[in-house]
């Protein structure tokens, strides 16, 4: 397993390590790198690869193709091809046929695709970045079960990437750490290097397995002290359209001032679609969603989504899963500005909130940058910070830890703790179970597009 | 009407057909349909391939569920020639444009409808010629554009949440629509560098030969196909002489 903090180059190194990095292309490149004692790039028909995004890890429309596809390229005799990829298909445990649609498959799905695609070329070297970073937990555990198959079926030797690091354990038998800025900081057995350096692998961002995390729920409400709903779902339906299911149906909910929410369930459960309606990005084909006073002053009459969109951000800022949606500017500082501008805060004030987001965040430094140039961590915190620049009430946040290494973390779960204490409303769609146990004071199981269930958090 | 899946897949024959043979027999009565000016031979032309498509399994509802902007707009240039046009006898002229343009138009809806991108990637390698690296790159980067169209849904609704919306200004409507696309290539070119990286990954970038998994044969009833496609020009146009109304662009 290779760990280290973001920008400590495990990517490049597992692109290297695949051939696909060409030196007289680099801008500077030094020191030897040999696969079996050869250029990496003379091992690529030996080595599999397998990324974090499932959309892109694709080629065909059809399952078996894709299977097919690096066959092909390696001028398998046609006759062979079929039965390696029903072969391959079933070990990673695929459960549709050959004529499956790839696009109409999950992400856990879509990544066992790739592996039996991976599979089927009988690799020595199995190079894997972020396997599950796009995948629910429960599709999360069957994508690790066929990466064990694939172990086990080529005895290849495996170079896994992964920011969670306790599931994948079971995987590995040796553990690198990267050093920010270059170099090793670990290289030895699991236990023994968490066990050694733990602490200082936390401090520099990495996920060190049963390594405690802050808890940041709220400070107990008085029983006698009603809560404040500031938005209220009821009964909401949603249909995509031309879609023959119901994305979201009969989903009822109160977000309360003080609050903060996790909304979980698994993939296509109607998550999001919940988050987007309820944010007011989106007008559900049935049901409604009502602001009261506190959070609309005279439009409680108007549902959120007929909003005006910067009255929007003023009072519901939402945060998308992927930050460069969001990115409206050509600097940090300005994206920052762009809300308290619009709503006519003298710019004297503005300059002063700015400063202090950015000092909070610790992106003062990259004030000048473009936005788009930015770290996955420093993007994320951005898009945040953007966001609660407009001072809204309620925040709404998809996937908000998706990716993120330790010490984002911990400053995300703080950053959201703070404006539930300060008496604003949080709702968070995640995966993370360490979200929901640090963060959350109420939890939204959604399942087929209902609510099943909505549960105090406990501890 | 991009889709890497066709929509109506017919049993017929015209879906067993060879994906190159159905493209070449559309190309030829494209281009033949182009050669005559007047109403009668695009009609005739038009009514034929109807006839025959019913035949091989696809119905008139089918190509009009998914080929209707063609209708609309034929008939929009139908009509504004009626309306705006000077020829001595408008209904005449007005018909024979709209004619023209669905007869042009029809076989290639009809290739659409029919063939499935997998299929003709594969036909276009093996019984074209077509550069293997070439066909199955344009089919990978196919299988991206609907997830372009979910993506600009998601990029409004984000920028949305940031205050950004038009309202009334159709100077900021330019200026938001710029400003989406910008954010939407972005991306594009992020998702097509990931997918590159997915393909040479698996030897896409190989130099040497190339196997294929799905062959794709030419059979005589795909050379009948194509020979068919002269047969019905030869018909319409015949049948225009015979009214004495055929008029080739030429003449």
């Amino acid at each position: 397993m290779l760990l280290g903090a973001s920008g400590a180059g495990k990517s490049t190194l597992l692109a290297a390590l695949a051939g696909l990095l060409d030196p007289s292309h680099a801008g500077d490149a030094e020191g030897l790198l040999t696969v079996d004692g050869r250029d990496p790039r003379d091992f690529r028909d030996r080595t599999g690869l397998v990324l974090q995004d499932p959309e892109t890890q694709l080629v065909m429309a059809r399952a078996g193709d894709d299977v097919a596809f690096g066959l092909e390229n390696r001028a398998t005799p046609a006759a062979e091809i079929w039965p390696v990829v029903d072969a391959s298909l079933a070990a990673v445990g695929f459960p549709y046929g050959r004529d499956q649609r790839t696009d109409q498959l999950s992400g856990g799905e879509q990544q066992r695709l790739a592996l039996a695609g991976v599979l089927a070329l009988s690799p020595r070297l199995l190079l894997l970045d972020e396997p599950t970073a796009n995948v629910d937990p429960a599709g999360a555990g069957l994508v690790r079960e066929a990466i064990g198959v694939v172990q086990r079926r080529t005895g290849a030797t495996t170079v896994l990437v992964e920011h969670r690091v306790a599931e994948a354990l079971p995987l590995v038998d040796r553990v690198i750490v990267l050093r920010s800025g270059g170099g090793l900081l670990a290289d030895g057995e699991p236990a023994d290097v968490f066990s050694r350096h733990g602490d200082q692998l936390a401090e520099s961002g990495v996920w060190v397995p049963d390594h405690p995390l802050p808890v940041r729920r709220r400070v107990v409400r008085p029983a006698n002290s009603p809560e404040q709903s500031l938005l209220i779902a009821r009964h909401l339906g949603f249909r995509h359209r031309g879609a023959t299911k119901q994305a979201l149906a009969d989903a009822s909910a109160e977000l309360h001032a003080g609050e903060a929410v996790a909304v979980v369930g698994p993939n296509g459960s109607g998550k999001s679609t919940f988050a987007t309606i309820l944010a007011g990005l989106r007008a559900p084909t049935t049901g409604a969603v009502r602001a009261t006073a506190p959070l609309a002053g005279d439009d409680t009459a108007i549902p959120p989504h007929r909003w005006r969109a910067t009255v929007l951000a003023d009072r519901i800022g939402t945060v998308f899963q992927d930050p460069e949606h969001q990115f409206i500017t050509g600097r940090v500082r300005d994206e920052l500005a762009v809300g308290p501008l619009q709503r006519g805060t003298p710019a004297g004030v503005v300059d002063r909130r700015v400063g202090a987001l950015l000092e909070r965040l610790h992106l003062t430094h990259l004030a000048e940058a473009n936005p788009f140039t930015l770290s996955g961590g420093e993007k994320r915190r951005l898009s945040v910070a953007a966001a609660l620049a407009s001072d809204p009430a309620v925040l709404v946040l998809d996937e908000p830890t998706f990716g993120q290494d330790q010490r984002t973390w911990v400053e995300l779960v703080d950053l959201l703790a703070d404006h539930r204490d300060a008496g604003g409303a949080v709702c968070a769609v995640t995966h993370d179970e360490a979200v929901v146990t640090s963060l959350a004071d109420r939890v939204l199981t959604l399942q087929d597009g209902g609510i099943a269930s909505t549960a105090e958090a406990v501890g | 009407m991009l889709d890497v899946h066709t929509v109506a897949v017919p049993t017929g024959w015209l879906a067993r057909a060879n994906p190159v043979a159905k493209l070449a027999a559309a190309l030829v009565l494209g281009f033949g349909a182009a050669l005559s000016d007047d109403a009668v031979t695009p009609a005739v032309l038009v009514l034929l391939i109807l006839l025959i498509l019913a035949a091989g399994g696809v119905t008139a509802v089918d190509i009009l569920r998914r080929g209707w902007p063609l209708l609309v707009s034929a008939a929009g240039l139908g009509a504004t020639t009626l309306l705006f046009g000077d020829s001595p006898t408008p209904l005449l002229t007005a018909l024979t444009v709209t004619f023209r343009v669905v007869a042009v138009a029809l076989p290639g809806v009809v290739v659409l409808l029919t063939v499935d991108p997998t299929d003709l990637a594969d036909s276009l390698v093996q019984n074209a010629h077509v550069p293997a690296r070439f066909a199955y790159a344009a089919l990978a980067a196919l299988r991206l554009l609907p997830l372009m169209g979910a993506e600009w849904q998601t990029i409004k609704a984000a920028r949305r949440a940031r205050g950004i919306d038009a309202g009334r200004n159709p100077l900021r409507h330019v200026e938001l629509f710029a400003g989406t696309v910008f954010t939407l290539l972005v991306g594009a070119v992020r998702r097509g560098t990931r997918l590159a990286l997915a393909m040479d990954a698996r030897g896409f970038d190989a130099t040497g030969p190339r196997t294929l998994a799905r062959p794709q044969v030419v059979r005589q009833s795909d050379v009948a196909l194509v020979v068919g496609a002269f047969v019905l020009l030869a018909t319409a146009a015949t049948v225009s002489i015979a009214f004495g109304t055929f008029q080739p662009v030429w003449a």
